[in-house]
This record gives C-alpha cells, structure tokens and sequence, in this order.
C-alpha cells in the first residue's frame, strides 16, 4: 500500500501535461480608426497572453482601460460611452494557433482561430498573423479588422464626429519561455 | 498508526490531484485570474467640468483647453414684454488648461456686475477600484473675483473689489446612472452691503445627476447658506440637463442665481425660484487638446 502510494505521488507530481509554454513579456494592442474629422488611435500595454507550443492554445487578454488616446475625453468616451469599461472591463481571445514549426528560423505566417470576446460579445475570429521565433523567444504580429457592430458597440446618430464603422487592430506579442 | 499515514497519504494524493486538476484551467481562465487593471479609475463621474453654477470634480486631461461659454437670460415671470427674460442676457466667456490631469487654470469674464474671475482646481482623489480602493473623487477649487462694475456713491478701491471662494468637492459615482456631489464652501467677500453683515458665510452645496441616456442627463444643484446674512438673498438652486456629442457638452438649466460664479451665486442670489424668478441659461464647452498625451511605443 505504502509502495503504491509513492508510485502514485511520484506519477502524479511527475505529470506535468503543460507542454512547452510560453507567455508575454510585452504586449502592444493598438486600434486605428479613420474619420473624416480626425484618426481615432489608442495604444494599450496593459495585455497578458500564454501560448502553449505543444498544443498551438493560445489566449490573451487586454484590459479595456489600458487603452491611451491623445485627447483625454476621447479616452473618456471610449470607456464611458462606446466600450462600457465598467461593465466589461477586458477583451479577451482564446483560441488555437496553426501552422508553425518553433525548429525553424524567421517569420512564418499562421493563423490563430477561436473566440473573441469584446463588450462583453463573443465573435468567432479567424486571423492570419506572423511568428518569429529566436532564442527561445517568440514574437507575433498580426492585423485585423473589428466591426463595431458585430460586438454591439452603437454610433449614436446625433455625434459630430462620424466614427468609421470598423476599426483596425494590431497586436504585437513578445512571448518568452514560462 | 498505519492507518492514519495511510488517510494521510491518501488526503495529500487528493488534494495533490485536485491541485492539478485545477491547473488543468483553460489558458483564457488562468489569464482572468492574473489579469487586473493597474489602475481602475472611475471615468466620467459628471459630464462636464460645470454640474449647473458652479463645478464639478471632474477636471481636464493634460493638454486641454476648454472654452466655456455660459448664458443666462433674464427673469422668466418678467412678462411677454420683455420675451419672458430672454431680452436680458448676461454671459460668462471662460477659457481653462489642464496643467495636469489633476490642475486646472482657468480665467473668466462675467458681464453681469462686469466680473473678472481666475480659478485653480486641483484632484486630490480619484475615486477607483482595483490595486487601491478610494470611494470619492475629490477636488479643490479655489476663485477669486473682481467686481468692476463702476460704484461712484462709493469710495471705491481695488480691495474692495475682490471675493475669493474656496471649495472641497466631494463626489461618488455610484453607478452609471447617479453621481452625487458635495461642496462644503467658504465664500469670503471684501465688501458687503453693511458694516453689520459678515464678510465670510459659509455654505454646503448638494447636487447630483441622474443619466437619462449614454449622452444625456438630469443635474441639480443646491447651495444651502450656513449662516447668511439678513439681506433677502436666496440659496441657489438650479435645474439642468446635459447633453454630451464628444467635444461638447451643452447644459441647458433653470436657476433662480444671474451670477455664473461662486462669488457670486453663493451669496448673492437675488430671485426667489418659487416666486418664478427663474433665469433659463446654458453652459456650452468646446475642449480643445493642445498637448497630445498619448504615450508612443
């Protein structure tokens, strides 16, 4: 019995089915909007995401206030009006990265397919993004477009500034061995 | 005995397994868990910088320039003849900067009673949740008026001119919808109607908004004077709604004070709002942002 139960701990503590994990060092999140009156722009760090290589899971998330306008009541409105920041303070992915080999150097093009989660909607998303891998680093980049409305986030009509109907992310990850 | 480490071996093997099982999280939910804001500040507790009269916590991000411009027609119980006040009209054209996100400079011109104000505001607290835990907003606001209306009855000098008003506002967002604010002040003038008045009265204002939509609100704003003097002055009391488009915010009131400043409201409210001696009046503010504070990475 005592036997069986060491093997059993020893098994046990002994099962790390994690793989090879990686998880952020830096993250940059960026949005740009084009109106006629001035480009909506905002720069956010205040990301985290992990990347299991063994698996391809991948999933990140981004606080909603971290978000960082040039014009302050811009940020406000953001927050206030359009993103309701109070009520769903994060966007989140979490899905699946395909289509990479870590053995190779330079960039190579994957894709990334699963859920995203924005004011507090969930949006299937399919993304073709860039991987780097060097010196137990990994560095992904992609860029996509969001539509406003697909996440419910209303344009009031009676707004001076016309705001585009779809807005287009970067996200920029630095990923380091866990 | 043997039991015994037998029901421990056991127990610590469970809780070693539950232990894995739980790290067995999807990725997303190990995320959630780790994931807090560094700061979670609470936005936009009032629209704008102005509750009807007089302020609001709120100040500016750095960088900013609002121009402010204020109206405030004359009585509506003063009859058809004079288009129910909207002959009279007094404005208040006022330019503030945002030093800081916290410091607000700001200067005025009133054409009633032709006073000239400057302000300093400053955020002491911002009310947040997350890493710190703060209820309240907090804001100082600090005036000071010129009066330079001509008295010639008077032997009038630049001292005589001056009031200064000093105030803690206190406010809570407490949910979307209701923000209340607090505003014990301390209104000192240099010159008042008789040598038995006081110079210093104190007040307590109250006030508060309800959002009626994401963009629009109802506001109220009272100022109740602690220790008044005799004069048949009123306490100052307005009704306003707000409309906020992104640059602007429109604030459309109801008020029984003329003045559009705390030297001024405070302690010399002349209309009695029960006997209709309403003013219908309008704040619109313009920001401008002069200083891009976006951090580059």
């Amino acid at each position: 019995m005592r036997v069986f139960l060491i093997v059993m701990l020893i098994w046990t503590v002994g099962l790390p089915a994690e793989g090879q994990s990686y998880r952020t060092e830096k993250c940059a999140v960026k949005f740009f909007s084009s109106a006629p009156l001035e480009d909506i722009k905002a720069d956010n760090k205040e990301a985290i995401g992990v990347f299991n290589a063994d698996s391809g899971d991948f999933a990140f998330v981004v606080q909603i206030k971290g978000f960082q306008f040039a014009k302050s009541l811009m940020q406000e409105h953001f927050n206030e009006n359009f993103m309701e920041s109070d009520k769903y303070p994060r966007g989140t992915f979490e899905g699946k990265i395909e289509g990479y080999d870590l053995s190779a150097s330079g960039e190579q093009q994957v894709t990334a397919s699963g859920k995203m989660k924005i004011h507090g909607v969930e949006q299937p998303m399919n993304v073709v993004g860039e991987l780097t891998a060097s010196g137990g680093k990994l560095i992904m980049d992609a860029v996509f477009p969001i539509k406003l409305e697909d996440y419910e986030i209303d344009i009031p009509k009676i707004l001076f500034q016309k705001i585009a109907e779809e807005v287009e992310v970067t996200v920029h990850f630095e990923f380091k061995e866990d | 005995m043997g039991f015994l480490f037998r029901f421990g071996a056991v127990l610590g093997y469970l809780v070693l397994m539950a232990g894995c099982a739980y790290g067995q999280d999807s990725l997303l939910d190990q995320l959630e868990e780790e994931a807090s804001p560094i700061e979670d500040l609470t936005y936009g507790t009032f629209k704008g910088t102005r509750l009807i009269n007089g302020q609001t916590v709120e100040t500016r991000g750095a960088g900013n320039l609002d121009f402010i411009i204020s109206h405030r027609f004359g009585r509506v119980n003063s009859g058809a003849y004079n288009f129910f006040g909207l002959d009279d009209a007094n404005t208040r054209l006022g330019l503030e900067y945002a030093f800081t996100d916290d410091l607000t400079v700001g200067i005025g011109r009133n054409s009633f009673q032709k006073v000239y104000d400057g302000f300093v505001k400053y955020r002491l607290l911002k009310q947040q949740q997350g890493k710190k835990q703060i209820p309240v907003t907090m804001t100082w606001y600090s005036n000071m008026s010129v009066n330079t209306f001509k008295r010639p009855e008077l032997p009038m000098s630049f001292e005589r001119r001056l009031a200064y008003a000093n105030q803690l506002l206190i406010a809570r967002k407490f949910s979307e919808g209701l923000s209340l604010q607090l505003m014990p002040s301390y209104v000192h003038q240099n010159l008042v109607p008789t040598a038995m008045d006081r110079n210093d009265l104190f007040a307590l204002g109250v006030g508060g908004r309800l959002k009626l939509t994401p963009r629009t609100s109802l506001n109220m704003e009272y100022y109740y004077r602690v220790n008044p003097n005799d004069d048949g002055y009123y306490n100052a009391l307005a009704i306003g709604f707000d409309i906020e488009t992104g640059g602007h915010v429109f604030q459309l009131q109801l008020t029984n004070a003329q003045s559009m400043t705390e030297t001024g409201f405070i302690p010399t409210t002349t209309g009695n709002f029960w006997d209709g001696d309403i003013h219908f009046g309008f704040n619109i503010s313009r920001s401008f942002q002069l200083k891009d504070k976006s951090k580059k990475w």
